[in-house]
This record gives structure tokens, sequence and C-alpha cells, in this order.
């Protein structure tokens, strides 16, 4: 069965690309002729005893080869920030749940509304409202994405006073269901920014790949067959359409996860992409190296889910 | 009583530039049980007659004319009575069996699918074993239901296409170039099968092609199309054998036959290409490359004149010997 | 587009034809004379079609506006105007919507403490603000004329980058095959997986915060995309009969490249091209709103960035925020719409049927 051999050399794939992001993450602090440590405590102000100490932490006074060993056999050994000398996998784990609530829902909503509109789209092809949503789509796709977000605050939260204008929750005290429309209050700029953001460019795709497979011969055969229009598109049109859906979706997941931290950093939402934003802002070279691992870990594990799901859905490919 | 009556059938595409006619007036008539060969190049209408006969032709599409089957007008239906014929009565195998069938859904469930549409009892069990019955009427292996299209190869496929046809027992099929994107072994397997089933479930069957000799094998009769019109009908062999319309003549001539030395010293190709439907030329729409084109040619158009034992050609030079011979 | 030097016929003359150097002869041409003679008219027939594309015109027009206020922005204010020490030297009121406005005097109430803003209108002229003055009181629409420049250049020159090294390795890797295509398609590959954003990030700050590192940053994190799309047409080019009778002929892999390749992978790449700088703009505008960008220099993503800082969005100030996003989005938008009627131009088969 081609499916096991499949599924292993994903697998394998995703685990050799993690291992060059490491690697990346690795050199690129030292492909610079300066001290890289020197490049990381630029912000701050060290004495020559606290830099020779944070020298030997980085094991920057071992041969190249050791340190990358060290590196690579340790890879969730992420240090301490400087800006609050916590260690740095604490400072994230705190804020891991905003952002993946974020992006979660937004990444569910904009797919499902850019497949319907997608389908209807294509289903209208041509007719006023098709144009008028792809003029629309071509709008939103050049706007940047945290600009729009400034925008809805200013208009509904700053101006209209309908949402709040910062945070994840107002009431820390809060308990049960009032506690969740807290939060859902809080969500709803952030995720309606990040949502329309890419719900036009999934509803693009879909109404491409449906105009395209409605063009393919056992679509006709299944109309000869007496089944009517809707079925044909149900059952025939449009599961053989979602295909590329679910290649896309996963290739803008980097693309949404940068959007977020722009996103996040408008509403002052304590997630990860806020985290970020601080950490450019105070130099904090430990955090810095350990978002970019877990976004390029994010996207290698999605990347992998979407690979396993389109060898789910398309028989074809697990042969290959 | 014929189970299928073509009168007059005028089929127009709509496009930007225009309706484009595709059939310019079309009689035809199939028998139960007979099967009839439609033969033309590309572009002459034939493919669209069979989209017509189950209604398959985009919306916008201008179709004229009457189409009986069984003695009920196709193009008069309302969609639901339509959905319930199409197949159950009629069915098409499609040019290009290669993309017709859904790449995502086991073979067997297509064939299954055919039937429940048309079960109202949508018995599942039941359209499944009939659907492993009729893949071995067509000489696959009963455990093929369970593949997937593209596990299959090209005959193999063809030869699903042709199980899903028969799937509702319809009393006609229209074949439409079965065997145009196959190898040439694989081409005489699936004519060869397609014979036989006509012969044993006594379907009627309209084979569509651009080969001549393929058609004398299967057909009891004939009909040749040429720009949107029929220029020749009558018995296959008659046809094939003593053309009566030069498009014919050269239509067959087009084939070599194996060991025919005279052939291949002088291939007899036709020249020119057939003509745009938007500028079909004046008279006998055949003129600018007949060989044996005259004066009147390009003046006055033909229509089908008798040309022998329930024959006939829209050729002026049997025109003029129906006459001759009567005066 | 496929131009094949060495099969041509001699063309006959053209009066139609602008001449082209010296004095010809009567029937004879180099083949040097007929390639450009065909490319002009390759360019012209391409512009007639292009003129026929609403969508491209608009595009077009709105690019040239955009080009033309980046190019005279001296005319609407002195490049100094830009600065915040200028804005507080002109004393310029902070925070105004727009339209006129004054100066402002502090009065400080001596029993409450209380400073309070009054608008003078008697000691200083009256002063036209457009689009409104940001959080240190130079007009916003000194800013959005001189931000053009930077924000353009920036997009233009990221985006000759970006396509040097992507169409070079995609080019590269079609061509040779082999070897060099396995590793350069994992190359590829491996950069397409990073989020952008993530490489940005640690590389700007690696490399530190100036123009030269923005644009380098933009090119490192877009080239992949380029590259792969470059390297399958360049798959499909490199099969077809006239690359391989060139090779036979004796041409070097150097003048099979630029003779035959490339200009066959031209019209792609150019539509490719147009695409990359709307994106190169709008990731410019991301990471200088992210604070990586030349805090030197002024242009809208950097706008954006202070009036976040300032608290500009809680604070209502529509003025400050608005200008910069909508020329953003309108630039992003005109280079987009000219892009995609590049490709239906170049590509027929996404004409509308």
């Amino acid at each position: 069965m081609g499916s096991r051999r499949y599924l292993l050399k994903k697998i394998l794939q995703a685990f050799f690309t993690m291992w060059f992001v490491l690697t990346m993450n690795f050199f690129l602090f030292r492909i610079l002729p300066s001290d890289p440590v020197a490049n990381m405590t630029k912000a701050q102000k060290l004495t020559r005893a606290e830099s020779a100490a944070l020298r030997i932490e980085f094991g920057l006074d071992k041969p190249m080869l050791q340190q990358y060993l060290i590196y690579i056999t340790h890879p969730f050994n992420w240090g301490l920030s400087f800006q609050s000398s916590r260690p740095v996998a604490d400072v994230i784990g705190e804020r891991v749940w905003p952002t993946l609530l974020l992006v979660g829902i937004s990444t569910i909503l904009s797919t499902i509304f850019g497949v319907l509109i997608g389908i209807s789209s294509a289903w209208r092809r041509g007719s006023r409202l098709d144009v008028n949503w792809l003029v629309s789509t071509m709008t939103f796709y050049s706007m940047p994405d945290f600009w729009f977000g400034m925008m809805l605050l200013l208009a509904f939260a700053a101006t209209l006073h309908w949402f709040p204008i910062s945070g994840y929750m107002g009431d820390p005290t809060a308990t049960g269901w009032g506690h969740i429309v807290d939060v859902a209050r809080h969500l709803v700029l952030p995720v309606t920014t990040l949502t329309i953001g890419y719900l036009g460019e999934y509803s693009l795709i879909m109404r491409s790949s449906l105009i395209d497979v409605m063009n393919e011969d056992f679509v006709g055969v299944a109309r000869a067959k007496g089944l009517p229009d809707r079925l044909v598109r149900r059952r025939h049109a449009v599961p053989n359409a979602l295909l590329p859906i679910v290649t896309m979706v996963i290739l803008y997941f980097g693309y949404v996860l940068g959007g977020a931290v722009g996103v996040e950093t408008v509403f002052s939402y304590p997630g990860l992409g806020k985290l970020t934003y601080e950490a450019i802002d105070q130099q904090d070279f430990p955090v810095m190296q350990a978002m970019f691992l877990l976004f390029s870990a994010a996207v290698i594990i999605a990347n992998l889910i979407a690979d396993i799901t389109y060898g789910y859905l398309d028989p074809r490919v697990r042969e290959a | 009583m014929s189970i299928l009556e073509i009168r007059d059938l005028h089929i127009a595409y709509s496009t930007q530039a225009g309706p484009v006619p595709a059939v310019r007036g079309v009689d035809l008539d199939i028998a139960h049980g007979e099967v009839v060969g439609l033969a033309g190049e590309s572009g002459c209408g034939k493919s669209t007659i069979a989209g017509a006969i189950l209604r398959l032709l985009p919306k916008e599409t201008e179709i004229t004319g009457r189409i009986s089957l069984e003695g009920e007008n196709i193009l008069d239906m309302s969609w639901g009575q339509l959905r319930s014929v199409r197949w159950s009565e009629a069915s098409i195998i499609f040019q290009g069996a290669l993309h017709g069938l859904n790449p995502v859904q086991r073979v067997g469930d297509q064939i299954a699918e055919a039937i429940l549409i048309h079960d109202p009892k949508k018995n599942e069990k039941a359209a499944s074993s009939r659907a492993n019955e009729l893949i071995e009427q067509v000489k696959l292996p009963a455990r093929r239901a369970n593949d997937y299209p593209h596990e299959l190869s090209g005959g193999q496929k063809q030869r699903i296409m042709i199980a899903m046809a028969l799937a509702c027992d319809p009393k006609i099929v229209i074949a439409d170039e079965p065997t145009t994107a196959l190898d040439v072994m694989v081409q005489a397997q699936v004519l060869n099968l397609l014979k036989d089933l006509q012969r044993d479930l006594g379907l009627s069957l309209i084979f569509i092609t651009h080969d001549l000799s393929v058609l004398v094998d299967v057909c009891d009769k004939i009909a040749v199309m040429y720009a949107g019109r029929i220029v020749e009908e009558g018995p296959a062999e008659a046809v094939f054998e003593t053309p009566r319309h030069p498009y014919t003549k050269a239509l067959g001539a087009a084939f070599p036959e194996i060991g025919d030395l005279t052939y291949r010293m002088s291939p007899t190709g036709l020249g020119g290409d057939p003509p745009d439907p938007m500028l079909i030329p004046s008279g006998c729409s055949f003129h600018p490359r007949c060989p044996s084109a005259f004066a009147d040619c390009s003046g006055s158009e033909p229509t089908l004149y008798p040309a022998g034992d329930n024959r006939r050609s829209a050729c002026l030079l049997v025109d003029q010997e129906n006459r001759k011979a009567t005066t | 587009m496929p131009l094949e030097p060495f099969d041509q016929q001699p063309v006959p003359p053209d009066s139609a034809m602008p001449d082209s150097g010296p004095p010809l002869e009567e029937k004879k041409r180099t083949p040097r004379q007929i390639t450009r003679a065909r490319r002009r008219r390759s360019i012209s027939r391409f512009w007639r079609q292009y003129r026929e594309n609403r969508l491209g015109m608009v595009g077009l027009v709105v690019l040239a506006f955009f080009i033309l206020i980046a190019i005279f922005a001296p005319v609407f204010a002195p490049k100094s105007a830009t600065t915040e020490t200028a804005a507080a030297a002109n004393d310029q009121p902070i925070l105004v919507p727009p339209g006129y406005h004054c100066s402002q005097i502090l009065t400080t109430d001596p029993e409450t403490g209380l400073v309070t803003r009054v608008e003078d209108c008697t000691t200083s002229p009256k002063v036209f603000y457009p689009l409104g003055t940001d959080g240190s009181g130079r007009s916003v629409s000194t800013l959005i004329v001189w931000g053009a420049r930077i924000s353009l250049i920036v997009g233009l020159v990221a985006t000759v980058m970006t396509m040097l090294i992507g169409a070079g390795i995609g080019i590269a890797a079609g061509f040779y095959g082999g070897r060099v295509d396995s590793v350069l398609s994992r190359l590829t590959d491996w950069f397409l997986v990073i989020p952008w954003i993530a490489l940005a990030i640690v590389l700007a700050s690696v490399l530190g915060q100036s123009l030269f590192n923005i644009i380098l940053v933009i090119a490192v994190t877009s080239w992949a995309v380029t590259a792969r799309l470059v390297r399958a047409q360049a798959l499909t080019v490199v099969t077809r009969p006239y690359v391989e009778r060139a090779r036979a002929l004796g041409a070097s892999n150097w003048h099979t490249i630029t003779r035959h390749v490339l200009p066959n992978l031209f019209p792609i790449i150019f539509a490719n091209t147009i695409l990359t700088v709307a994106l190169s703009i709008l990731a410019e505008a991301t990471l200088s709103f992210l604070g990586l960008g030349d805090p030197l220099s002024v242009s809208w993503g950097t706008i954006l960035e202070q009036a976040q800082g300032a608290g500009a969005t809680t604070g209502g100030q529509w003025w400050w925020v608005m200008p910069p996003g909508l020329a953003i989005t309108t630039v992003v938008l005109a280079f987009t719409m000219c892009g995609f009627a590049v490709e239906e131009i170049s590509n027929p088969r996404l004409r509308r049927r």
C-alpha cells in the first residue's frame, strides 16, 4: 500500500526541513564577522565579566563544530529572555493560548467562508456580484493587514465604542460563560482583521478551481446520468475542487502567522505576535530566536498535515 | 416505429462573436436494435448531435427542430422528466473517456450511482451487486469495482464507461468516438465488445467516429456529415464500397489498407480544412475542396437526393444522374 | 515572442519601421538589425493590446500619479519639513485634524497646574494642513509625499534584487538540470517553507536597521517564489527544439541562455516582476511598522509605526492613520492590476472567452 510509504516519506522530509531551520538559526547569528555576543547584546550595556559569562553560557569559547553539536542536540534550550531574565520557554508558554485562539478561529472562518463564497462566485461567473467580489478581493489583498486592523479599531472601538480597544480580557476574575463572552468581545475585531485579509484569496482559489473542474468530462458524465445540478456540484465538482484549497490554506499559514504579529500589536493583544514585537523593540535576541524556531516549526508541521490530508483526499497522490 | 427520430435539427452555439451554427438541418431515424454510424471530420456537428439528444449542450445554445425518443420530444420535456429519461432510456459514452471518471471515487461506486439515481427505492446493496455484474459483462473482473480510475488502463477505463452506460438498461446508447483515444490493439477489443453487447442486449447504437472503416464493421446504416449537414446516407457496406458523394469517397480513401501498394505510392488525402462554421461556402458547402466540383456547385445548395436502395446523397452530380435517368 | 536570429530571412524594407543608424542596403539586413526591428514591433504590439485592458490602464495612470508625486516631492515641501526638529522649531501644532490651523499657546493655570492649549491666530498666520498634523506637529500630507519616495524606491530596488536572485536560480536550475537542479530546488523549497516574517525579523535584527538592509531582507525572503515559477517555465523552454539546435551548432551556454531561453521567459518574468513590486511595498510597510525599518527615513510604513506608537488608533486620530495605509493600498492595487493585465496579455489561456 502506497500510503504508509507516503506518510513516512513526508514525515522524514519534515524532520529534514526542521534540521535545516535549526542550522540556519545557529548560523544566522554567526554569519557576521563581529562577535555574536556583541551582536546580541547591542542594546544592553554589559561589563566585561558579564560578557565573558554570557560567552561561556553560549558555549562560544568552544570550537564551532562542538558548539553546533551541542546546539543541535538541545533544540529546546532557549535560554533566558534578556528583558525579563525569565526562561524564554515560560514567557512563550503564557502567550501561546491567545494566539492559538486568534489564528485558529481566523483560519477556520476564512477557509469556510472563502470556500462558500468561491463556490457561489464560480456558479455566478461573470455576474455583477461576481465582478464586485473580485474587485473587493483585490482591494483587501492590497491592504496591509495591520493597517486594516488599525482602521477597524479606530472606527468600531475608539469612535463607536462597540468593542474594547485592547487586550484579551477585560475582567480577569470572570469565569464560565461570562469569561467566554468577555474574551469573545475582545476577539471580534482582531479575528475580523485576520479573516478578511485571507478570505478573499481563498475564495479566488476556490472559484478558479471549481471553474476548472466544471469543465472536466466527468462532470458532464454525472449530468448525463441524470443527477440534478446541485448534486453534480456537491458530489463531483466540489470535492475535486477542494483539493488545491488544502495546499493553499497551508501555504498561506506562514503569512497568517506573520499577519498575527501586526494584528496583535495593533490591538495590544497579549499573544505571541505581540511578544515578537516587544522582542524586536527590546532587541531581546533569545526570544526572537525562539519565535523564529516556533514559527518555522508551526509552518513545517502545518505543511505535513496538509500533505497527509491531501494524500487522504486524493488517491492519486498516494501512489506517486 | 423508430426509437429515435430527429427532424430538421438546427443547433447554434452562442459565442461572443455571435451564434455559431453547428448543425444545419439534420433528419435521422434509428430503429429498434439498429446500429447507425455517424461519420465525419472534427467540427462537422456529430458530437453536437450526440450532446443534443440528452440536452447536455450549454444552456445558451439555440436548438430548433424535433428529437423524439420513443415518440416523446426531448426538447419539450421538463427538467424532471428529462433527468429521469437520461441514462434510463438513452445513455452516452463520451469522447475522451480517459477523463470521464471522477478521480476521487471508486469506479464501482460511480456505476452504482447511475443505478441509484433511477432507483426509487435507493437499494444500495442491489446497486452495488448490479455494478459488479456490469463490470463482468464488459469482460473485467468484478474486483475492479474497488479501483480508482487512475489504477486502470485506457482500455479498462473505456470498458467501465461502457458498463456505466448500460447500467440502467437503456434502449439506445450513443457512443461518441469510443475508440479514438485508444491504442489500435485495444480499439479492436473494445469494438468487439460493443458489437457483442449490442447483439446480446438488442440495443440501438449510434456510433460516432471519423474512421469510416470502423463503421463498416459495426453498423447497419451509415450517415456521413459535413459542415453540419448529412451528405450521404445508406446501408453501411454500400456507402463504404460504392460511395455516392465525393466527400465520402475522400473519407474512405483517407485510411490506407495494409498491403495496398497503390496507396503507399500516392496517398489520397483531401486538401484544405473543414469550413469555419461562421463562413460556410455558398451553394454546396463542400465545393471548394471537391475534386468533382463544377459550375453549379457554388450556386445551388443540394438536398439529399435518392441514390439507390435506401440511399441518399446530397450531391448535384447524383441529382444530374437522376434527371438523366428519368429523361 | 520567440526570437531566432539565425533563422532569419532578410526582411524587405518597410517604410513604417524607424531608421536605425547608417543607411541600409535595399533588401539585406544584419541579424542584429532584424532582431531589433522585431523587438520593436513586439513592444508596440504589446502596448496596443495593453491599452485595451481597462484595469491595466487605470493601474498605470495611478502609478504615474504616485511616481510624479514622489519625484516632485520637493515642490510640496522641503525635505527638512519631514523631521521632527523642524516641526518643533516652527512651533507646529500637534495632532491637528485636517483643515486650517494656527499655532497653539500653552498656558499653565497657576492654581491647578493644568496645562491647556489655546489657539493663537493673532501672532501666527493660518496654515492649511490638508491632512492634519501628526504627533510631532509634522504635516501628514508632507510625510505622505516624501514617504512615497522611500516606499517606491525600496519596493523597486528590492524587486530588482529578488528577480536577479530568483530568476537567476530558476533559470540555472531549469537549464542545467541534474545535480544543479536538485540542489537549487531543495534550497528553494527550504526558503519557501520558512515563514517570511520570522526570517525577516531575525535577519533585520542581526543586520541592523538601514535602508539597504531592509532591501536585502525583502529580497532574501522573496526570491524563492520567483525561483520556483521561473524554474517551471524554464523547464518547458529548455526542451524546445531550437535550444537543442543552438547547442548542436556549438553555441555556448551563456549564448543559449541569453539569446534563446531568456527571451522566452521574458513575459512571465515581466508579469512576475510587477506583482513582486506590489508584494515588496507591502513587505516594507510591514517591516517598518514592526520597527525594523530605517529610523532616519520616512516611509509610509514608518508613519504608521509612529502612529501606532503614539496611540493614534485608540486616540481616534484617523487623519494620521488613514492616509498612509490608503496610499499603500492604492499603489499596491495599481501594481497588481498592471501585473494582471500583463499576465492576461502574455498568457492567452487567461483571456476572457
